[in-house]
């Protein structure tokens, strides 16, 4: 078994779907920031047979965790303080999400104006359905998230 | 600072007020004649469209305002490739509004974004046109008395027509609307329409023939079948003339009934409607230019 040692302050993002760390790793924009962190890839796991982890050693101030949200809920996120779990995030849809999803429709101003943040809103809670601010085209899980 | 990008951004309190001053500018108009003296309007129009633009241009100059403007791209500092954030940037420092018509999707709201004066939309696309809802409500409200209690038949391409969406839309805020969409099964209302129709518990139907539900409606909105919307010239000539509007129709409808059309017409309506009291599409323009007179006062803060 892989030991990876505890840490300060931070956070754990457990449960990830095996396989997804990278991807998270990326959402959250982890390689611009200059802090600890360790990816836990294929851990075995009770619940989910295997998982990934994610550990980030950092202010907990410094990380907007509002993406984990859209891209899986059901990520465990354990906020960690002076080596203790203080919270257990639950993670619920973002409002709004920007430069996450590419909006695709060639008519929409996004496709000609430079430097034009890519913000989706959250339009239908229930139905997980998100729109483009500019346009009103709803994102298709076939959509590319490609962004980063 | 108050835009307008979509006719829903005013609330049905406010959109009253707004008629209500379209209405007084009707019956009043020399006491409006110099309530813009000294302010301009920009009209930054992209694409060309001269109905919409004369109109809201006739709705300064009766203001007391001036005008400037582009009337195409082409003449305009985006051929060279300036973004519409710089553009209006730029417009703020010339004048007191803007009306903004644009190819792109959103690219007034990105105007209303880096303005220090309201924009309008003007028409983004085949997104929003909410100058023509407000126009549509203005005339409805005025010759009908009310937005509430009566049976709409919209007629035509329900599948395109932004006019059309708009126009759902805005009425589905008011009690007691039933909407009867007239079109052919290629041209239906799109599910996202009829999602939100049923999630208010809004009544509607669809049928294929006028006829057969003309003597039931209080208002006809005709809309025009758009050659620029088909990939394929076939299917726009089979469906283009699929209704017309003729005075024997006509001759079924209620004596009050109202038929309305965002403009311009071809063959949708025939030309001998036209002398029928009940057909104002024609004075539906001129209320285009009261409401827009009604919205720059609204939106520079000169409305009392």
């Amino acid at each position: 078994m892989l030991n990876v040692g505890q840490i300060e302050e931070g956070f754990v993002l457990d449960h990830i779907k095996a396989g997804k760390s990278m991807e998270i790793y990326h959402y959250l924009g982890l390689g611009d920031l200059d802090c600890t962190v360790a990816i836990i890839k294929n851990a075995r796991s009770n619940k989910m047979g295997r998982k990934d982890i994610l550990k980030v050693e950092c202010d907990i101030d410094t990380l907007n965790l509002d993406v984990l949200g859209f891209v899986d809920h059901n990520i465990t996120v354990n906020v960690i303080k002076n080596a203790t779990i203080v919270e257990k995030r639950i993670l619920k849809l973002p409002r709004e999400l920007r430069n996450i999803l590419k909006c695709h429709n060639p008519r929409c101003i996004t496709s000609i104006e430079q430097g034009l943040p890519h913000i989706f809103v959250l339009a239908d809670e229930e139905k997980e359905v998100y729109r483009c601010k500019y346009c009103e085209e709803k994102y298709a899980p076939s959509s590319n998230l490609d962004m980063r | 600072m108050r835009h307008l990008m979509n006719p829903l951004d005013f609330s049905v309190e406010e959109l009253d007020r707004l008629f209500d001053l379209a209405n007084d500018i009707e019956k009043h108009p020399e006491n409006y004649a110099h309530k813009c003296d000294g302010r301009k309007l920009a009209t930054l129009f992209y694409e060309p469209s001269t109905r919409t633009r004369l109109s809201f241009e006739t709705a300064m100059l009766n203001l007391g305002g001036n005008v400037i403007g582009f009337a195409d791209a082409t003449s305009s500092s985006a051929a060279k490739g300036e973004s519409v954030a710089d553009t209006i940037r730029v417009i703020s420092c010339f004048a007191d509004i803007a009306a903004m018509r644009h190819p792109k999707e959103g690219a007034a709201m990105v105007a209303s974004q880096f303005s220090s004066i309201p924009v309008i939309n003007a028409g983004d696309g085949g997104h929003q046109h909410p100058t023509q809802t407000l126009t549509d409500l203005l005339t409805i409200r005025s010759l009908k008395g009310r937005l509430d209690h009566f049976t709409i038949g919209l007629c035509g391409d329900l599948k395109f027509g932004r006019t059309v969406h708009s126009l759902i839309n805005a009425l589905s805020r008011y009690p007691e609307v039933h909407f009867i969409f007239i079109s052919p099964e290629e041209l239906r209302v799109p599910d996202y329409i009829i999602d939100m129709l049923k999630e208010k518990q809004i009544s509607y139907e669809e049928v294929i023939k006028l006829e057969d539900r003309i003597a039931d409606l209080d208002l006809l909105y005709m809309t025009r079948v758009q050659r620029e919307r088909f990939f394929n010239e076939e299917d726009y000539v089979r469906l283009k003339d699929f209704y017309i509007l003729d005075a024997a129709k006509m001759g079924m409808a209620k004596p009050d009934m109202l038929v309305l059309h965002p403009l311009p017409r071809v063959n949708e309506i025939s030309v001998d409607v036209d002398a029928d009291p009940r057909a104002v599409y024609f004075k539906q323009v001129q209320y285009g230019v009261y409401v827009r007179m009604a919205l720059i006062l609204t939106l520079l803060g000169l409305e009392e």
